[in-house]
């Protein structure tokens, strides 16, 4: 989600220089113990699909590729991919190596078709450029499950599953909307820290957002573009809380920036207004919990990982969704944004992400 | 070693007098000469001027409040740490690209639980050595290995933030509550201003000290303005590459405290494209990039101006696209200033 248009530069520079650098900064790395504390339990979903679903079934092979892990999120997805997989004993998780390389990646994919694995899960760093691997592979039988970033043509994948972006505006929307709507407040001063702003997900996030307010009579005041990072979030936020005297409502596309967000706010002493994030980490959820400036976070769950799993499951072994009438998966499945606060942060604690 | 003479013989042709240390009148105790010694500043400081009009006159509530001047200082203060160490480097005849990735391996790797769990001391300890050592290692693949320095330096750069992705395993590090400290040091205020303010003004008054008014920073000018005449007249012109790199990875180490406090995290992230911010301050600051000349004045205005620069921006709500465009302007225009100096006769 989070790194469309930015495939990692370092790394790739990195391929060229330093390598003896890297190897005696291994070895120092290696003394460093640094151990994150336990994941906030991503993996425990499971068992919502009704029925004898879970039950043993056909042994298939599933093939998963996805970018490298270059934030929180895109971490979580990995690990709940795999602890998902790790549930079924009639599965053979077949993951490669995570990359932002784009060529990397379809090569990948290409010898997870020579493998002939019985289902394909795929998160790519871009739909368009991945598009054709994909499809060569649906060509080949092989179902692929594309996984948030949707491939382009139709014809390469069986299911799409992925997040909603414009949900997200729309659910933080409503929550800044109706609360203020609620005080009573007229012409509130309401501010947006985005995510990089060239991204489409970005711009379909902040459409959202201004078509909801728009419901409720308001606008957004002002939108400043942060680099998805808590560098970035927090030297925005600083100059935005300058550029305001009052502010009424905030909203940030992301909560692994969100900790630098934060960290502005507190340092600028200001609490007159109350601040939505967005994507569910397990951090935001404990500032939620904890009562503060930050009220509430929109969801766009690094879960929907597992979900692609368990489709990719049932699609290898001809079956259907349980709670649907239908026979067959269905072919396209979008994912609420959910709003966490106060009131149910308890319930989507173990959901929640280590940023 | 003598260091009486050595800097008249030491003294490239480019450095002219008036730029270099020595120009106050002989005799003269450091202390009773004159900080500055020529208007070469007037500029930088017209051009910080000029930006406090325009912000007083776009935005007049906002632009002159405390919150905002304390906000800016704030700000400057990661990167203007940076520029210091950045300066010493570059008027020494070299280039460090890895500052970013320095400060950001220092951030992750004084979060780490390990070190974290020795508390806030251990922790900036901890950032400063990795910083420092990080500049050892370059420094010695320079002098010693012979590389390049923009070889040398883009190695650590890619190097680095290699290392910090992996101690951190790309995650984000919280600074823990019993580490508050660290954190403190941005939310603590002595006379209205932050601590990490005082930590840029400090670093930046000692970098001024050690440039201007000790062997140390003589034999820089001379070795930046001609390494072989610096050799010559008995400066050992290979430790104190090494001595500069250091110095400059110290700065970082220095960076990433204060990074830890604004952001109360360490991150695999932070300082990204830092280098390219530290480089154009220094020399819209006047430094020359071929070396032997420059002041760190200028480099800590040059920060201010593109901090200032983003400030106005976002007060006035435009966008960070237009920010780049406005920052490589002035690097243009203040590079061709500068050549046109270097033209005219001093």
């Amino acid at each position: 989600m989070r790194d469309q248009s930015s495939p990692s530069r370092p790394s790739r520079r990195g391929v060229l220089f330093g390598g003896a650098v890297v190897a005696a900064g291994t070895l120092a790395a290696a003394c460093t113990s640094n151990a994150e504390p336990s994941d906030g339990g991503t993996a425990a979903q499971g068992g919502t699909l009704q029925g004898d679903n879970d039950k043993p079934g056909k042994k298939v092979t599933i093939g998963f590729s996805a970018p490298a892990a270059d934030h929180g999120w895109m971490a979580a997805i990995a690990k709940d991919a795999e602890a998902q997989a790790k549930k079924y004993t009639d599965v053979d998780w077949k993951p490669v190596e995570p990359t932002n390389d784009i060529n990397q990646q379809i090569s990948a994919v290409e010898s997870l078709i020579q493998a002939k694995v019985n289902a394909l899960v795929i998160l790519p760093n871009d739909g368009e450029q991945l598009n054709q691997v994909a499809r060569k592979a649906m060509d080949a039988g092989i179902p692929v499950i594309n996984l948030d970033r949707v491939f382009p043509d139709k014809l390469s994948y069986r299911t799409w599953l992925g997040g909603d972006n414009y949900g997200m505006g729309v659910s933080a929307g409503h929550y800044i909307g109706k609360k203020l709507k609620d005080a009573g407040t007229s012409n509130p001063v309401i501010v947006e820290v985005q995510g990089i702003a060239t991204l489409p997900l970005t711009q379909e996030r902040s459409k959202g957002f201004a078509d909801t307010l728009k419901t409720y009579g308001f606008e957004v005041t002002d939108q400043q573009a942060a680099e998805f990072t808590v560098e970035s979030g927090n030297r925005v936020t600083t100059n935005l809380l300058s550029a305001h005297k009052k502010i009424d409502a905030l909203w940030n596309h992301d909560d692994d920036q969100g900790v630098g967000v934060l960290a502005a706010i507190t340092a600028s002493d200001r609490d007159e207004f109350f601040m939505v994030g967005g994507a569910g980490s397990a951090n935001a959820m404990r500032e939620i919990k904890k009562g503060g400036v930050l009220e509430a976070t929109v969801t766009y769950p690094p879960t929907m990982a597992g979900s692609a799993v368990k489709l990719a499951r049932l699609i290898a072994q001809g079956k259907g969704m349980a709670d649907l009438v239908e026979l067959q998966v269905p072919q396209s499945i979008t994912l609420a944004s959910e709003t966490i606060t106060k009131a149910n942060v308890d319930t989507y604690m173990p959901l929640g992400f280590e940023s | 070693m003598s260091d009486a003479g050595v800097d008249e013989r030491g003294e490239a042709p480019v450095s002219v007098s008036k730029e270099t240390p020595e120009a106050g009148p002989p005799g003269v105790p450091w202390w009773r000469r004159p900080p500055f010694d020529d208007t070469r500043h007037l500029g930088l400081v017209l051009a910080l001027l000029l930006l406090c009009a325009v912000g007083a006159i776009t935005q007049p509530d906002n632009f002159l409040s405390t919150g905002n001047t304390v906000g800016i200082l704030v700000l400057a203060a990661t990167i203007g740490v940076i520029t210091v160490g950045q300066t010493f480097v570059i008027i020494g005849g070299g280039i460090d690209l890895s500052v970013g990735s320095v400060m950001a391996l220092a951030s992750v790797w004084a979060t780490t639980v390990a070190t974290q769990s020795y508390g806030p001391a251990v922790m900036a300890l901890c950032a400063i050595l990795v910083g420092t050592g990080a500049g050892v290692v370059s420094g010695l693949l320079i002098s010693y290995g012979r590389l390049v320095p923009f070889i040398a330096t883009l190695a650590m750069l890619v190097a680095a933030r290699g290392l910090a992705q992996r101690l951190s395993d790309r995650r984000t590090q919280l600074v823990q509550q019993e580490n508050n400290a660290i954190v403190e040091l941005s939310t603590t205020k002595v006379l209205g201003l932050p601590l990490v303010v005082y930590i840029f003004l400090a670093v930046g008054a000692a970098g001024w000290v050690l440039l201007n008014r000790t062997t140390f920073g003589r034999r820089t000018f001379a070795v930046g303005g001609n390494p072989e005449a610096a050799r010559l007249a008995g400066i050992d012109v290979r430790r104190h590459t090494v001595l500069l790199y250091a110095l400059s990875g110290f700065c970082c180490g220095v960076a990433a405290i204060i990074i830890m406090a604004r952001t109360t995290t360490g991150s695999s992230t932070h300082g990204d494209l830092y280098e390219l911010d530290a480089i154009a301050a220094v020399i819209i600051g006047g430094t020359l990039l071929t070396g032997g000349r420059g002041t760190v004045i200028g480099s800590i205005l040059g920060v201010l101006v593109f901090t200032l620069i983003t400030n106005l921006f976002i007060l006035n709500g435009l966008q960070t696209s237009d920010q780049l465009i406005a920052k490589g302007a002035i690097i243009v225009v203040a590079v061709l200033l500068q050549r046109r100096a270097l033209r005219s006769p001093t």
